[in-house]
């Protein structure tokens, strides 16, 4: 606890990137609704607000990687830098628990009460007459076309085995930081960053593959709305964690992070591994069931 | 304990935080040092309260619109379309931009002076979590100058209804990202605060009823902010990327949407509400000059509260056509709510009991929450019940209902809070003439605004709906007098605020109430700018409230 003076509770005095980042994101989403709306030049005003959301994270961050090496932030900033992370990753739960919520949700009412069961009788009679409850469809108007899906186990297992591995060499990367061995942790770092593009590059040639084969895209009924929502949410987050991970190999190269104080490794880390959690729930429930 | 030996505390504790400060207590010079770039939690949490005091005021503006063309029966003011815009922007204004930023105002003005820290425990993201409003209501309200004018089906967003909102609906599911950002941020921020900020001997039953309140919707908006997030981006590719969310020709389900909202929604109420039960649960001990009775009580109930806020979220959807079985499980679950409710009411009721009271403007407002917001617990429990919540429901009684909840529970509740702190923050006292005016005038007219709206609702007058059948006149005229006046009570609340920092001539003392207790009256007021550098002591004296003490 910081009982003296001398170790006090860091409060920096000021800081400008907040403000920078709200401009930022003001313009950013500002101009992708007057793009959705059609307007010519929004995109690229979009394209600016996204560089100052950029700018305001590389100066914010660059601002609290300085200071922690310096050596300003006690234990005590440690752990609200910890606590801020974890109830980060748990709304993040939060929001994927959602468009999990919505695919159950058709699943076990909203398609079976469509084909007539308990009190979708009268729908199914009146409305949708002869639609049957199956999985995957595109609703009784069949919307979007005809589709297939993605094959479980082809591109998915294999990136289901690519995300375990790079939980397995960040993990490994860990270790050889707590151990000092700077060369395996800057290796295993760099193979878990390969793992993770490696991941997003199959993601991308699988969603090639499923607008240009198989005729499963966004718009195919209630499956292709919750499997492309779901992949790809989770694929932006790989993508992000990824990026971070990253930063961190490059930090690690330029000798950042004690054995014993490494925050920003460990906080990286976990998000990879929620994101490698979400993955397994996607890998079972939206290819293999 | 006696009155002398808490003074006795006070004065060497207030003395101990002056002279530390002498040296290091500059506040930033210009403005955009102080405010735009601003780290402390003081000066954060009065732009927040700055904030949401003018959201109140536009939001309120759009409430008197609302009531102006209901005053008779018949279109005069306005068109309908626009009042449906109002309907929704007020109800959005006030849910997000006047209640939820006027809390997290208060937990970032007293939270770190109640558990003793410096300041917040992320600084930084403590000025995002700002300074991302003012940028999200500046899209919001835009919105009402587009060509297809503001959003307009409800707050609530129903689809298929807000599908079909022009223009505008981009930049409203894009405001309420934004807002959910920030709530997300300064949640994060006040969990950290609580859990690892605390002066060493603040343990956990022995923080105010305050912090632990807000310790509690800080992990529900943690919870569902994520979840509204969701639920307005699959609005927002239903409408412009073909998806089939709540579209049943592909396999969706319009109700889909409800139950995503309404896991969000239930809890939100509580978000606006466990709060307010913290204030008055700080306020009522002050002037009853007695221990809060029931402290444990009350924090297990507050629990349990935001435990059942999960499971009831199906009471707004009892007419949407669910199975049989969620009709009844949802009904029930709702009931159970009452209990804890029923428990914190006691309390409070117990915590008055015998004690020598006196009726100071934040007391009087606390009283008046407990009394209307019962009504309001009461007729929740009504509309509870699935079978007569299908008369109830889309009526003007569940209007009455909420507004009872809100306007006399969480508002009032951030008045008695202003009132009870304001002089901590300015160092000056309010005009108690005033105040109590203002009290007056509120509650009597909140009661002419709104209970008239409980018949008219099993008369069966539906909501959001400009014009009604002439049998509905007499009481909605009787409701928008009402409104009238309250609206008008509110620039008295505005003036009282404004005097009070710029133009009284009372300096309050450190400990402002005489039977005020806890840390924050252990500083001078005003709070100097930074307070608690060094870790204050926590002992009988400096505690607000922990069982252990009282006996
Ligand atoms: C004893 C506690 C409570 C019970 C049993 C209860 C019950 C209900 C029920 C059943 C409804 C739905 C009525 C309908 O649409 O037909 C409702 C609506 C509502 N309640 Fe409560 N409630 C309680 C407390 C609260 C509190 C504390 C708040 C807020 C501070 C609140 C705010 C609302 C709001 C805003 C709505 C209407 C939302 C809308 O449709 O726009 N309620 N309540
Ligand atoms: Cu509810």
């Amino acid at each position: 606890m910081a009982q003296h003076a001398e170790n006090a509770y860091y409060v920096p005095h000021g800081t400008k990137w907040p403000i920078i980042g709200s401009i930022g994101m003001f313009l950013m989403l500002g101009s992708a609704a007057m793009w959705l709306n059609d307007s010519a030049i929004a995109k690229w005003t979009f394209y600016g607000g996204a560089g100052i959301l950029i700018y305001m994270l590389v100066g914010w961050f660059g601002e609290v990687i300085r200071e922690s090496e310096d050596g300003v932030y006690n234990s005590q900033v440690d752990t609200s830098f910890r606590m801020g992370m974890l109830w980060f990753i748990f709304s993040e739960v939060m929001f994927f628990a959602c468009f999990f919520g919505a695919l159950f949700y058709a699943r076990v009412f909203s398609v079976p009460w469509l084909g007539g069961e308990g009190t979708g009788a009268f729908t199914n009679e009146m409305l949708w007459q002869g639609y049957q409850n199956v999985w995957p469809t595109a609703g009784p108007a069949q919307l979007g076309g005809e589709f297939q899906t993605i094959p479980a186990f082809g591109i998915p297992f294999l990136n289901t085995l690519i995300l375990l591995a790079s939980g397995f060499t960040v993990t490994m990367a860990h270790h050889a930081l707590k151990k000092n061995q700077r060369k395996a942790l800057v290796l295993w770092l760099a193979a878990t960053v390969a793992l993770g593009f490696v991941f997003v590059f199959f993601q991308v040639e699988e969603y090639i593959e499923a607008y240009m084969e198989l005729g499963l895209t966004l718009g195919s009924g209630i499956y292709g709305s919750t499997f492309f929502m779901l992949t790809g949410f989770h694929g932006m987050h790989v993508t992000l964690g990824a990026i971070m991970l990253l930063v961190i190999m490059l930090r690690c190269m330029k000798g950042h992070f004690k054995p014993d104080q490494h925050f920003g490794f460990e906080a990286v880390a976990w998000y990879w591994h929620f994101v490698d959690v979400v993955w397994l729930g996607l890998f079972i429930f939206v290819y293999v069931f | 304990m006696t009155t002398e030996h808490t003074h006795d505390t006070h004065d060497h504790a207030g003395a101990h935080a002056s002279d530390h400060h002498d040296d290091h207590d500059h506040k930033p010079t210009g403005f955009m040092n102080r405010w735009l770039f601003t780290t402390n939690h003081k000066d954060i949490g009065t732009l927040y309260l700055v904030f949401s005091l003018i959201m109140f005021l536009i939001g309120g503006s759009m409430a008197m619109v609302i009531r102006a063309e209901l005053f008779m029966p018949g279109l005069q003011l306005v068109e309908p379309d626009f009042f449906n815009q109002m309907t929704t922007m007020h109800a959005l204004i006030m849910v997000f931009g006047a209640v939820m930023p006027a809390w997290v105002g208060f937990a970032n003005w007293m939270i770190p002076l109640m558990v003793g820290a410096p300041d917040m425990a992320l600084p930084r993201m403590n000025n995002w979590s700002f300074w991302i409003l003012p940028f999200a209501f500046t899209m919001l309200l835009s919105t009402l100058f587009m060509d297809s004018g503001g959003p307009a089906a409800g707050w609530t967003l129903y689809p298929p209804l807000s599908l079909q909102t022009g223009q505008s609906f981009a930049f409203v599911v894009f405001a309420v990202h934004m807002m959910g950002v920030s709530s997300i941020m300064g949640s994060i921020n006040v969990i950290a605060t609580i859990l690892n900020m605390r002066a060493p001997g603040m343990t956990l039953l022995r923080m105010p009823l305050f912090v632990w309140t807000w310790l509690i919707t800080a992990f529900l908006l943690i919870a569902v902010m994520p979840v509204l997030a969701g639920a307005v981006t699959m609005l927002l590719t239903d409408h412009f990327f073909g998806t089939s969310f709540f579209n049943a020709a592909g396999g969706g389900d319009p109700v889909m949407f409800q139950h995503i909202f309404w896991f969000f929604g239930h809890p939100e109420v509580y978000i606006m509400i466990l709060p307010a039960f913290g204030v008055v649960s700080e306020i009522l001990p002050t002037f009853s000059r007695k221990p809060l009775f029931g402290y444990a009580a009350m924090v297990y109930a507050t629990a349990s509260i935001a435990f059942l806020s999960f499971i009831v979220w199906a009471h707004h959807m009892f007419s949407v056509g669910m199975p049989l079985s969620g009709e009844l499980f949802f009904m029930y679950a709702t009931m159970l709510i009452a209990v804890p409710t029923g428990v914190k009411v006691f309390n409070w009721v117990s915590t008055m009991w015998k004690g020598s009271m006196t009726f100071e403007t934040p007391m009087l407002f606390a009283i008046g929450f407990v009394v209307l917001f019962t009504i309001g617990g009461l007729s929740g429990l009504m509309l509870a019940i699935a079978s007569v919540d299908l008369q109830y429901h889309d009526t003007y009684f569940v209007v009455a209902h909420f507004h009872y909840v809100l306007v006399p529970g969480a508002v009032f509740a951030l008045m008695a809070g202003t009132y009870y702190w304001l002089p901590k923050w300015t160092g000056n006292m309010y005009s108690e003439k005033w105040g109590k005016i203002h009290f007056w005038l509120s509650a009597i007219s909140v009661n002419i605004l709104f209970f008239p709206q409980h018949y008219l609702g099993l008369a069966g007058m539906p909501r959001r709906i400009p014009d009604y059948s002439t049998q509905f006149a007499d009481f909605n005229m009787l409701s928008s007098i009402g409104g009238f006046i309250f609206g008008a009570s509110q620039l008295i609340f505005v003036g009282v605020i404004i005097h009070c920092v710029y133009r009284s001539k009372v300096k309050a003392t450190s400990r402002v109430w005489e039977g005020a207790k806890g840390l924050e009256w252990t500083v001078p007021s005003p709070a100097p700018y930074h307070t608690f550098d060094v870790p204050p002591p926590i002992n009988a004296q400096t505690v607000a409230h922990a069982d252990e003490y009282d006996h």
